[in-house]
């Protein structure tokens, strides 16, 4: 059992401030969706909205098509796993997973084994008559998890679970969180603000900044086409230049920054302040001058990172480039203080405006 | 101590700690073992002390034994002392207090460790200690007038029309009760308040989250956490309540003896103070029993209280 869930323009206020600021998006019965932001963008506002926790000043919120005004959290499909878990450290961990069958009344001998069917789900045998403090952060986390599957929720809400486990843990949980997903194909509505979580284990990512929803799109376009400089930025790496924009024409457009005109991709909607977006690992370094989007470099710092190199660059009006090449072999590490030229392909650029707070 | 020796210095730090044994071992434990001593040896004419007839022994405990009353436990009629009697009646009613000022502190506790906003917390306190600012005789004298036959309470339900005739509200132990309880539910909102704001309020929610109604958050959340400030309240208010003497004394009705008031009618009247203190002992012990005896039932340890 899963169900969609609608957000109809949202906004909430806290006080003046404006937290969440018209939120529109559909999410998909059965969707891994994430939303991606920096700290304090109101990933958790809407996520304590869904669940009933905070009533958002305007707009709706739909669940499986249902109109959620005036509705508890107690009475919501949804079930949430705190920022910090908050499992219940005086129960044992079979009762914490049980919580919500008991409140539905559900006999003692059903629920113990409900509660070991969920542990043995969550990869967590033998763990059902220990306390909470007795176990590790990651086992923790699929205590919480179980506890949230156990009253079968339509949605489950994510905040940052695993951002207190060390990066290893992080990775393995990664993958078993996308797994449990998959098995039991709720909807996961999930919160980061780690770029690389939110890639790997979405269908689909929401980019916030400032209670704004940036961009909704899949990882991959999220990361190639990004609608605006900020989802660029906040998402991965780029060489960000200024200047005019001239010659807008099919998607394309040239760009004149004090390093050299440049072309590169365009929305034909783009307007406001222009910057161009080349990302370092589209950057590359050749002898000669290329026939488009080239220019002239010292090499300044050569980095070796093991599966890529880093490469910083100066040119001759001294702005910095960056390019990460891949240790490959296809071409030569080039030495510190070289004279080269860098050049990126048109079709892997883009002129973007800085986020859409600019433009409204 | 090293560090406080850092922090004050030498003088100072020895002045803290020399006054601090002072205090303690002249003024409290002294007396304290000069009087359980005493409690062993016979009241005697001052010719007497030291003298042959001087001896120790167990006849002061004993003499809460002697003459027999009525009374009826649970129902069961029975013939014992009227010290026991008394002495069963104060740990009783003590229990009854106790159990009165819980049940009045834990929705204070809760209201004013989870639902307060932090802004307004320092003035409900302040109100909270504003009657601690008038002295205890004079709060009970208060109580007394209030809950007098002609008095405010009983014209105001009369006047509201909640009792058609005067309720008789001093009479047995209930003015005592009252007394009791207003005198020390602060003892308990506390160690409760300090208990529940410790509370991630998190798991409050989590517990809504997963559908549960608020009485059941309560018993199976915030109940289980408050309980070290639930032990440490009802411990304070149980021994403070037994062995209170001013408030028994002033709200007092002539059904209502306490304990105290019988150690002090022998020590004061009578002019026994060896029979006292072994009375006053036996009062500490039997009570120290009772909190235990209390802390095993309900499985609490001595070191979640003294958190
Ligand atoms: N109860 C509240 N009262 C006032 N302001 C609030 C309240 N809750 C959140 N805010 C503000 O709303 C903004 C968004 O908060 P929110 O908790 O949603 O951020 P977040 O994206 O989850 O951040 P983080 O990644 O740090 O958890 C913040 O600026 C925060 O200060
Ligand atoms: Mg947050």
């Amino acid at each position: 059992m899963s169900a969609g869930i609608d957000l109809d323009n949202v906004c909430c206020d806290f006080g003046s401030f404006r937290a969440v600021d018209h939120v529109n998006v559909s999410i998909q019965p059965g969707e891994f969706f994430s939303f991606l932001g920096p700290s304090g963008c109101g990933k958790t506002t809407i996520l304590r909205m869904i669940s009933g926790f905070t009533e958002p000043t305007e707009g709706v919120i739909r669940i499986g098509g249902k109109d959620q005004r005036g509705q508890r959290p107690n009475q919501r499909p949804t079930a949430l796993i705190f920022q910090n878990l908050a499992l219940f450290p005086l129960m044992p961990i079979w009762e914490n997973i049980a919580f919500g069958l008991e409140v539905r009344g559900v006999d003692k001998a059903t629920r113990r084994k409900r509660a070991e069917e969920l542990l043995a789900l969550v990869d967590l045998h033998d763990s059902a008559d220990k306390m909470v403090s007795q176990l590790s952060g990651g086992q923790k986390q699929r205590v919480a998890i179980a506890r949230a599957l156990a009253v079968e929720p339509a949605v489950m809400l994510l905040d940052e679970p695993l951002s207190a486990l060390d990066l290893k843990l992080r990775q393995h949980m990664r993958a078993e969180l996308r797994a449990i997903q998959k098995r039991t194909g709720v909807t996961f509505i999930y919160i980061t603000h780690d770029q690389g979580e939110a890639l790997a284990m979405s269908d689909r990512v929401g980019v916030m900044s400032q209670g704004r929803l940036q961009q909704v799109a899949n990882p991959r376009d999220i990361y190639n086409n990004p609608v605006n400089g900020f989802v660029a930025s906040f998402v991965g790496e780029n060489n960000i230049l200024g200047g005019d924009v001239q010659n807008r024409a099919e998607g394309m457009a040239s760009i004149a920054t004090p390093i050299g005109t440049f072309r590169a991709r365009l929305a034909d909607a783009a307007e406001g302040k222009l910057k161009l977006y080349v990302r370092p690992e589209h950057m590359v370094l050749q002898a000669a001058p290329g026939a488009e989007n080239s220019v002239p470099v010292t090499l300044t710092e050569v980095a070796f990172e093991g599966n890529f190199v880093s490469v910083h660059a100066v040119t001759t009006n001294g702005t910095t480039l960056v390019a990460e090449l891949r240790n490959d072999g296809s071409t030569p590490i080039p030495a510190s203080g070289a004279q080269m030229h860098m050049a990126f392909d048109a079709r892997h650029s883009s002129i973007l405006p800085d986020s859409a707070n600019a433009g409204a | 101590m090293d560090d406080l020796l850092r922090r004050y210095g030498r003088g100072l730090t020895w002045g803290f700690v020399g006054l601090t044994f002072f205090w303690l071992v002249i003024l409290v434990i002294l007396p304290d073992f000069k009087l359980l001593e005493s409690s062993f040896r016979p009241y005697l004419p001052v010719v007497d002390v030291g003298g042959p007839k001087d001896t120790y022994s167990i006849n002061n405990y004993l003499r809460i034994f002697g003459g027999e009353v009525p009374m009826s436990i649970f129902g069961f009629e029975v013939l014992i002392s009227p010290r026991v009697k008394v002495l069963l009646y104060t740990l009783w009613y003590s229990g009854v207090v106790t159990l009165v000022t819980f049940l009045l502190a834990y929705p204070l506790a809760y209201y004013l460790a989870k639902i307060v906003s932090p802004k307004s917390l320092p003035t409900l306190f302040l109100l909270l200690f504003v009657p601690l600012w008038v002295s205890e005789v004079l709060r009970s004298f208060a109580w007394w007038i209030i809950l007098a036959l002609k008095g405010p309470l009983n014209a105001v339900l009369i006047a509201l029309g909640i009792i058609d005739t005067e309720i008789r509200w001093i009479s047995g132990y209930s003015p005592v009760i009252i007394g009791l309880v207003y005198t020390y539910v602060l003892f308990m909102v506390f160690p409760l308040y300090n208990a529940m704001q410790s509370l991630d309020s998190n798991q409050i929610e989590a517990a809504d989250d997963l559908g549960a109604p608020w009485w059941r958050i309560h018993w199976r959340v915030i109940l289980p956490h408050s309980k070290p400030g639930i032990a440490s309240g009802a411990v304070m208010v149980f021994m403070l309540s037994a062995g209170s003497l001013l408030v028994p004394a002033i709200m007092g009705s002539t059904t209502s003896g306490w304990f105290t008031q019988t150690i002090q009618g022998i020590m004061l009247e009578e002019q026994d103070w060896n029979t006292g203190a072994a009375f006053a002992f036996m009062l500490l012990t039997i009570c120290t029993l009772v909190v235990t005896l209390a802390m095993w039932v309900f499985k609490v340890k001595l070191s979640d209280i003294a958190k």
